[in-house]
């Protein structure tokens, strides 16, 4: 599937810079003639569009430790000098933070798309876990960078989240006290957290190199979820590909616009707008939306040991996607349960992010225990078996066919998307 | 399709599942009935327990405060919100007549006076404005701290020299900073608004709670609701039914030059405008980058969408 490169070197300082190291030949077989499939939707673009936002997250990111204090005395002063006395600092501290917050919305969505689609399929295992890799580390670099303003939100925060590990029998408040360097949340805390925010976007990236690198090996899944059979499936990355991921990212950068300008503080808490005071706990510590979800599974449990074994599972479930997924059929389109399912799933996931927003109290606990035994009932009983029980719809022969007729399906039908 | 309809009980069950599962957490939202067992996850200060268990089970008000500021319109909210210069002096006269006495500032540097956007003194005013504050300095060359006229370049002084003195001088109540007062506080609004205010850009909570707290006193508290001594009843106050803040407003307590009205209404409108502008002083700029950004990146788009179609209309896809 790799796309064979079909650069020709035409000067001399890239024939000679070609014989010694093809890193140009290299992008081009990636980026310019790496074939696609035709019929991609634009549910696609938003790997381009995280890259995008990777990027701006690390560049706004780099400028405003230029300015900020990791000190437990300095850290809120610090965040309000950038606000108010650095050229342009509130626009890259409002960059930074609602950046973040898209980021998580851009891969929610990348990850419904793998989802719906049947991308963590064979041959996609190790680019799917690959992803789930990079969520992980999305979650702990954005968990480490809300504790850098040193509000009471970032405080707290830091104060439940690292007190999660002190449920670890026997061991537990050691590693606590060890993560702590200190005996509560303090500066030494906010200190080692910003070295940690500094280093994860890095290894982030790096990750992503490797999430590219098994993409191109086994080619983009595609809407229909049928193997690239012929070259006429496909079409050349550059300009096909290029073009519409670059309009999809200008129309996602409005979004982003609208929040930095007009809406900064609407993702955030006002509570982190009050420096980090250790005597005085919020009524309600929430975290950001985009962890909600986890946080109401979290809560959802009595015990704190078992909820924090849930939180983990929740996201360690995705890693074993690809095996608890029974069906063959990759894409939702052909499968008339798993795409009621499917929905059923997203909702669920809403209803549990408005459930950690939430006391935890009372209808709400119910509500939130109902939805969390359902989030892995989903995985680990819904989709192994509607796979075996569930006749799919025919498959299309190829997706040149497909895109050819229309969008029905092929006469022959088959079961399985993988062969060829 | 024959094995199709034994899974399909086991999807209406789910759905029946779902829904209760839905109707119990938003039930919640809008009953404050569901929530009385709490287990809350943490753990208010016992002043607060307190007052929220005795709320709760007297009054069945299960939520601070007990009611929800009203709304009014900001020169600031918008598009193309800017703030009202005359509003922003007058708030700020209004600060340094009555709050500065037990609030401090301690974020806003008077030379930001100056400038457009804002309050737009000018540099000289500045200057007079900040020599009016005596600043603590030092230390000297004989280690001694000294008190000195302020510069544009000082920030507003604090009127107590540490919290603790700021405790013992209010009954145990450390007067909060105000500099961020305006982004601090916001009264949640639950779901449904929350969504919708995505839409409509309100991000006035701020100076809609500081106007209706300051407005909310004199009420008298409905039978039931304890007001503990050395607090005043406020329906409006975010944390409890009461707080240690008197009354600081009072009609005519300070004299307009612009002819304004000199009623606790305007005089708490104001304050609440200027205190938006200490939280957030690049407002103006930000709404007015934010237009042409936007207008930029709209023809941006549409160029994009223009040039993606050209490229694809001889590819079927």
């Amino acid at each position: 599937m790799e796309g064979h490169s079909t650069y020709q070197p035409t000067n001399g300082a890239a024939k000679w810079l070609e014989r010694r190291l093809p890193v140009i030949g290299l992008v081009h077989s990636s980026f310019v003639a790496y074939p696609t499939p035709r019929n991609l939707n634009y549910w696609w673009t938003f790997g381009a569009i995280l890259s995008f936002v990777l990027v701006a997250q690390i560049i706004t990111g780099i400028v405003l430790a230029m300015h900020y204090v990791p000190a437990g005395s300095m850290a809120f002063n610090s965040v309000e000098a950038i606000m108010r006395d650095v050229n342009f600092g509130w626009l890259l501290r409002y960059l930074h933070a609602n950046g973040a917050s898209l980021f998580f919305f851009a891969v929610y969505i990348h990850m419904f798309r793998g989802m719906y689609y049947g991308s963590y399929k064979e041959p996609r295992e190790v680019l799917w876990i690959l992803g789930v890799l990079i969520l992980l580390l999305m979650i702990a670099a954005a968990f480490m960078g809300y504790v850098l303003p040193w509000g009471q939100m970032s405080f707290w925060a830091a104060t439940v989240i690292t007190n999660l590990f002190s449920a670890i029998p026997l061991v537990g408040t050691a590693i606590t006290e060890w993560l702590w360097g200190g005996f509560s949340v303090d500066s030494a805390t906010l200190n080692r957290f910003y070295a940690l925010h500094y280093l994860l976007p890095f290894m982030i990236a790096g990750v992503v190199v490797l999430h590219v690198w098994a993409l191109h090996v086994t080619g983009q899944n595609n809407p229909l979820g049928i193997d690239i059979k012929s070259k006429k499936d496909t079409v050349a990355f550059t300009p096909y590909a290029t073009i519409k991921d670059m309009f999809a990212t200008v129309v996602f950068l409005i979004l982003l616009a609208w929040m930095v300008f007009y809406l900064p503080n609407y993702a955030g808490h006002p509570d982190n707008y009050i420096p980090a005071d250790p005597l005085k706990t919020p009524a309600h510590i929430v975290p950001e939306w985009y962890f909600l979800p986890f946080y109401a599974i979290l809560r959802a449990i009595p015990n704190k040991l078992a909820g924090v074994i849930a939180l983990f599972s929740a996201i360690a479930v995705l890693f074993v996607l690809p095996w608890l997924d029974t069906s063959r059929v990759r894409s939702a389109r052909f499968r008339p349960i798993y795409r009621q399912f499917f929905w059923i799933f997203v909702i669920v996931c809403i209803g549990l992010g408005y459930l950690g927003s939430q006391p935890a109290e009372g209808g709400y606990v119910i509500a939130s225990r109902i939805l969390t035994a359902y989030y892995f009932i989903h995985f680990l009983i819904i989709l192994p078996v509607i796979g075996l029980i569930e006749r799919p719809k025919p498959l299309p022969n190829s997706i040149s066919e497909s895109v050819l007729q229309g969008s029905g399906g092929g006469a022959t039908a088959t079961t399985t998307g993988s062969e060829g | 399709m024959r094995n199709l309809s034994p899974t399909l009980p086991a999807i209406r069950f789910l759905r029946a599942g779902l829904v209760a599962a839905f109707a119990f957490g938003f039930g919640s939202a809008f009953n404050p009935a569901f929530s009385q067992d709490s287990e809350a996850a943490s753990e208010p200060t016992p002043a607060e327990v307190a007052a929220v268990d005795e709320e709760q089970e007297v009054h069945d008000v299960a939520h601070f405060p007990i009611d929800k500021p009203e709304l009014l319109n900001w020169s600031f909210a918008g598009v193309f919100g800017r703030y009202d210069q005359a509003q922003l002096q007058r708030g700020l006269q209004v600060y340094r007549e009555i709050c500065s006495s037990c609030h401090s500032l301690q974020y806003v540097a008077f030379r930001t006076l100056a400038g457009h956007g804002g309050l737009g003194y000018s540099e000289e005013q500045v200057k007079a404005l900040a020599a009016e504050y005596q600043i603590t300095a030092g230390p000297n060359d004989d280690g001694d701290m000294y008190e000195r006229p302020g510069i544009p370049s000082d920030h507003f002084p604090s009127p107590f020299p540490n919290p603790q003195a700021a405790a013992v001088a209010n009954g145990g109540a450390v007067p909060p900073d105000l500099s961020l007062m305006a982004k601090a506080r916001a009264v949640s609004r639950g779901p449904v608004w929350t969504i919708i205010d995505f839409f409509t850009q309100y991000q006035e909570a701020g100076p809609n709670y500081i106007h209706a707290l300051l407005t909310g006193y004199g009420q008298e508290p409905p039978p039931g609701v304890d007001v503990p001594e050395g607090t005043h009843y406020n329906p409006y106050f975010i944390a409890s039914a009461s707080l240690a803040m008197p009354p600081p407003l009072s009609d005519g307590a300070v004299t307009y030059s612009d002819g304004s009205p000199e009623t606790v209404d305007q005089y708490a409108r104001d304050v609440a405008a200027f205190l938006m502008w200490t939280a957030e002083p690049h407002l103006v700029e930000r709404k007015r980058l934010g237009f042409q950004v936007g207008i930029f990146l709209i023809v941006f788009a549409g160029l994009m969408y223009l040039t993606k179609k050209r490229v694809w209309s001889k590819e079927p896809h």
